[in-house]
């Protein structure tokens, strides 16, 4: 029973850090805080469901992770480059304005009522030493695993990925290289959103049905950061997978005793506590400023 | 190779230059000296572009750059590595090397880093290891390798000695007269160690209030009668 929630937790977790990865993508590029992080993992499920009332489910996968990329692309070359050298707080009211946005689209689109969500992983699961791993978790915790790997990876090997740590460590010494932190904002966008659509997929997935209440993966993914450290990539895959397991196993062993929907409390209980010990985090970096 | 005619800058309102002329010749090592406040960091700035220019021109190559972009200047083979912050702390030596090459051919930026290993051998092993992890000598061989790295060909050093042991400092002046010779580099250096760099130095040039009161052989400088008195900034307005 512990290992199976435990198993439930890491794969959800998973998904989570993938998800928190855009997040602390934009921030460490660009010190914004993307509100709307939360609504592209919503958008990312819609798309996905739409393609699939007409192309076979894996065709709709891909093509909602593409359609992804190019909104994040959007929304920093429409919205956000007219910004640049604006006080950041502006920028962040922004990305709240844009997730409101793509809130009232969904429900303009699609209306308020649960969809079902169509099916990536085989029905069924396997069976261990009496705990039970449904495909869909199993396929989930693959496919994240994968998407951050292929993250890490893209980051510390190819050229671009070594040119936006640059610019997170220092803007203007990365522009007098030539580095286009302009090219390099609208990058951190689309993968960005590029991770929240496989994360929304896979949550869809595993849920079954996704509504436009979908986007309050968001918050979760606001904890795992914050937990984490807003700057940290090591955080956000640990935050990840923390608040996930305390998600499940909060689900499963607490809420007999202090109620139902204490499983969605639980993780930003943990959240607070460890903020009071490490107020940037587990792994953010601490800023002291003296005046 | 550069020259600064009749130079004003500063940053906004605040007036640090004034009517600086300056000529760095091409292959040669010419140093900047002169008390604290006097405006030798602000000269290699404004050469790079980071100040406000209120009149006179900086020429380099021939090409008048006052008005140009830092980046630019950069493409230009200009290169500035500033006191502190000169390398990104985050990335592993060898993602500095490469970053620096950015704006480069692939296959070029492969020869540049060998030629930059070549010069500062020291860094070799330190390939995997994060440049913030650095000790201050070696962050000041990664900064001089990054800028070979970009094929500059006018290195502007500002104190690249401060807060180094007199040791570490001695290797980094052998390292400077290597890169003249070798690499047939030109540099300007600004030095607080005002001796040490002198001694290796072709020119030199005495600020004094944002003013140029001496200009010319760096031995010249070294043996001038009231040398250490200027060093510490007495009487450097009647040079």
């Amino acid at each position: 029973m512990v290992l199976q929630s435990l198993i439930n937790g890491i794969t959800i977790g998973g998904i989570y850090a993938l998800i928190a990865l855009g997040f602390v993508l934009i921030y460490k590029a660009s010190k914004v805080l993307n509100f709307a992080q939360g609504e592209l993992v919503m958008m990312g499920g819609f798309m996905c469901l739409a393609l699939s009332g007409f192309l076979p489910i894996w065709m709709a996968v891909v093509l909602a992770v593409i359609i992804s990329a190019f909104i994040g692309f959007l929304i920093e070359k429409v919205v956000l480059k007219p910004l640049i050298g604006e006080p950041i707080l502006s920028v962040i009211m922004v990305t709240l304005g844009i997730a409101y946005m793509l809130r009232g689209l969904v429900l303009a689109v699609w209306g308020p009522d649960i969809r079902a969500f169509p099916q990536i992983f085989p029905e069924g699961a396997f069976e261990v030493n009496g705990v039970v791993i449904p495909y869909v978790y199993l396929g989930g915790l693959l496919l994240s695993l994968m998407a951050i790997i292929a993250f890490i990876l893209f980051f510390t090997r190819t050229t671009i990925g070594v040119a936006m740590r640059a610019v997170a460590d220092d803007q203007q010494a990365a522009m007098s290289l030539g580095i286009s932190v302009e090219k390099i904002f609208a990058i951190s966008w689309a993968i960005s959103a590029v991770v929240a659509a496989i994360g929304g997929i896979l949550v869809g997935n595993i849920y079954g049905g996704i509504n436009v209440n979908f986007a309050f993966i968001g918050l979760k993914v606001f904890a795992v950061v914050i937990l984490g450290g807003l700057d940290s990539v090591l955080g956000a895959i640990v935050g990840g997978i923390i608040i996930g397991v305390a998600e499940s196993v909060g689900g499963t062993y607490l809420e007999p005793f202090v109620g139902g929907g204490f499983k969605d409390v639980f993780p930003l209980l943990l959240m607070l506590l460890i903020m009071a010990i490490k107020p940037y985090g587990l792994f953010g970096t601490e800023r002291i400023e003296r005046v | 190779m550069l020259h600064t005619e009749e130079l004003n800058a500063g940053y906004k309102e605040l007036h640090i230059l004034f009517d600086v002329d300056t000529d760095v010749e091409k292959n040669k090592i010419t140093t900047v000296v002169g008390p604290n406040g006097s405006g030798k960091s602000t000269l290699l700035k404004s050469i790079f572009g980071l100040t406000t220019v209120y009149s006179g021109r900086i020429i380099f190559r021939g090409e008048d750059i006052t008005n140009l972009q830092p980046h630019n200047r950069t493409k230009k083979g200009i290169a500035y590595l500033p006191q502190i912050e000169n390398v990104f702390g985050h990335l592993t030596v060898e993602e500095n090397l490469k970053i620096a090459g950015y704006t480069l051919e692939k296959e070029g930026v492969k020869d540049r880093i060998d030629l930059a290993l070549d010069v500062f051998p020291e860094l070799t092993k330190y390939l995997k290891k994060r440049a913030g992890a650095l000790s201050g000598g070696e962050r000041q061989f990664l900064a001089i390798a990054t800028a070979l790295v970009r094929r500059a060909e006018l290195l502007m050093l500002d104190e690249p000695t401060a807060q180094l042991s007199p040791k570490m400092a001695e290797v980094i002046f052998k390292k400077i007269v290597e890169l003249r010779d070798r690499l047939k580099l030109t540099i300007l250096l600004v030095e607080q160690n005002v001796t040490g760099a002198l001694e290796i130095s072709d020119n030199a040039y005495l600020l004094a209030s944002g003013r140029v009161v001496f200009g010319g052989k760096a031995e010249e400088l070294l043996k001038h009668d009231k040398f250490e008195e200027f060093c510490v900034g007495v009487g450097v307005e009647q040079v």
